[in-house]
């Protein structure tokens, strides 16, 4: 099937959804639509809401702090990972003393930890920042580990055969590997830091896209949970596209990244 | 024409004082995880001299890249002596080359990168190296594909990037274990002409482990004859005078070729013979 066909039935597939879900808010096809609009609001509702906000501009100030929080997640969570999974990996003795503590701190459901932050960090945007932290840095830091741990033995062997010594090791072989290992991860862990994010403000701030939903349910306004939703979930998509392009630009030497682009 | 075959190639023996590796008992250990001790290679003499290409030549997993791991300084022999280019070896060997069997190019960095690391981190400055390694790609016959990653390069290719790699760092001697091992038999042959052509320009010492009986006398000046593993020892040492420039698809063909190959295939198909029957048997006991 060529390209075009396969995005006509990608939207075909949208339309219907909203078609059924215009007929059934709206009629009695289903059922009673004052009850069926108030559960699942309708799309001509959620429309109206999110182009209300695009054009009053509000939802900017939203989508910008609800970026910020995530940037700031993924920058720090990454950064620390990167300093101790390398740590951990060269140092086995220590990786062994931490070990039960990292597994119990990754086992335990990071939303729990929401309501300590906030009383920690406040309620502004480090308290969303600090549990994208925690939800980012474990994903890196196992493959950073990993990455480490697992660099080719023949590759490694070659690499001392030509003269390097434990630095330059460090910056052309373990560096590398880990990288690729950490990228193969970054849909993830950017997923986690806009989840984290939105986590955050969902349980208590005063702006972000998790604020705006938490808002209009709060209100029963189910048209406004909608219209977040949507925003949200296109917000995800733009930002993982943007981190296929880095992706792609970074992994060059990756076979499957190669045969993709 | 009878070949002169020679058993313990006295010639290199007399060298000794100069010789380029110098293995004295050289005894491997390895700790099986279960805590046995797995002896691989037991009380090994060897002598390499300076510009001898000497093929090392046994049964499959007889312990004949261990050997030359120990000449590399990547292990460290449990007793015994390596020496080189007469002072003893202590960590990595930094005279030595070594041309993996495995893909052994960093996959993060193009052809060209990989050939100029080994000068860049020692010191060569960034252009300089990479001007080189322009040239010994050329050399190898891929000037065209330096910017290519490994994944993009043939299994052939790859080989010959990785020839260039150790050959730039001009190592006075050159490990290679079964490095054309990979490869059909078409590029093998294309691969060993190149690598005779490329040796016969300044005549290193080389170590080269195989398992093929025929490319070892094809390339080498001498065949050394490893016994079936474990505690694996050397126990034949052949000299083949052969003249050179040797076309190695066509020395196939020469008489002297064959008696050799007859001669020393003789002494390895009892240490074949053995190896294989002792898989049999770990098999049939697991």
């Amino acid at each position: 099937m060529n390209r075009f066909g396969l995005i006509g039935l990608q939207v075909a597939v949208a339309l219907v959804i909203i078609a059924f879900w215009q007929m059934a808010s709206t009629t009695h096809v289903i059922g009673d639509p004052n009850t069926i609009s108030f559960f699942f609001s309708t799309p001509i509702a959620v429309v109206t809401q999110i182009w209300r906000w695009f054009l009053d501009g509000s939802i900017w100030y939203h989508l910008w702090i609800t970026l910020l929080e995530a940037m700031l997640a993924f920058v720090i969570g990454s950064a620390a990972a990167i300093v101790i999974g390398f740590w951990f990996a060269r140092k086995a003795m220590l990786a062994a003393i931490f070990d039960p503590y990292v597994k119990a701190a990754n086992a335990l459901p990071r939303v729990v930890l929401a309501p300590i932050f906030t009383l920690w960090f406040g309620l502004g945007i480090w308290s969303k920042v600090a549990l994208g932290v925690s939800l980012v840095f474990f994903i890196v830091f196992f493959n950073v580990y990993q990455g480490v741990r697992e660099v080719n033995r023949t590759v490694l062997s070659n690499a001392r055969m030509l003269g390097m010594n434990e630095r330059q090791l460090l910056r052309h072989v373990y560096w590398p590997s880990a990288l690729s290992w950490m990228f193969s991860s970054l849909h993830t862990s950017v997923g986690f830091a806009v989840v984290g994010a939105v986590v955050g403000e969902y349980l208590g701030a005063a702006a972000g896209l998790g604020y705006l939903i938490q808002q209009a349910e709060g209100v029963f306004d189910i048209g406004g949970v909608f219209a977040g939703m949507f925003v949200l979930a296109a917000f995800v998509l733009v930002i993982d596209w943007l981190v296929t392009l880095v992706e792609r630009r970074l992994l060059v030497w990756r076979p499957e990244a190669g045969r993709q682009s | 024409m009878t070949a002169g075959v020679t058993e313990g190639a006295l010639g290199a023996k007399a060298d000794a004082a100069h010789a380029a590796v110098r293995l004295d008992g050289v005894t491997i250990e390895f700790t099986l995880p279960e805590g046995r001790v797995f002896r691989a290679v037991a009380s090994s003499d060897l002598v390499v001299g300076p510009r001898e290409f000497a093929a090392i030549i046994g049964p499959t997993g007889c312990g004949k890249s261990t050997l030359l791991n120990a000449a590399a300084g990547l292990l460290r022999p449990a007793s015994g002596r390596v020496t080189v280019l007469g002072a003893p070896l202590a960590g990595i060997n930094r005279q030595a080359g070594y041309l993996f069997q495995q893909d052994a190019l960093m996959p993060w960095k193009t052809a060209l990168e990989n050939v100029a690391i080994g000068l860049e981190v020692a010191g060569t400055a960034r252009a300089e190296a990479r001007k080189k390694a322009r040239d010994w790609l050329a050399r190898v016959g891929l000037a065209a594909f330096s910017e290519r990653y490994p994944h993009m390069l043939s299994g052939g290719q790859r080989k010959r990037v990785a020839l260039a790699q150790v050959l730039i760092r001009d190592p006075k001697i050159i490990l290679m274990d079964e490095p054309f091992g990979p490869l059909d038999a078409q590029t093998r042959l294309i691969m060993g002409d190149l690598l005779l052509n490329l040796w016969s320009q300044d005549r290193k010492a080389v170590m080269f482990v195989t398992h093929d009986l025929e490319e070892a006398i094809a390339l080498a000046d001498r065949v050394v004859v490893m016994s079936a593993g474990p505690s694996a020892r050397i126990i034949g040492d052949f000299a083949i005078p052969l003249e050179r420039p040797r076309d190695i698809s066509e020395i196939k063909l020469e008489r002297a070729f064959q008696t050799l190959h007859r001669d020393i295939w003789h002494m390895l198909k009892k240490e074949v013979l053995k190896a294989y029957s002792d898989q049999q048997s770990e098999e049939a006991a697991q």
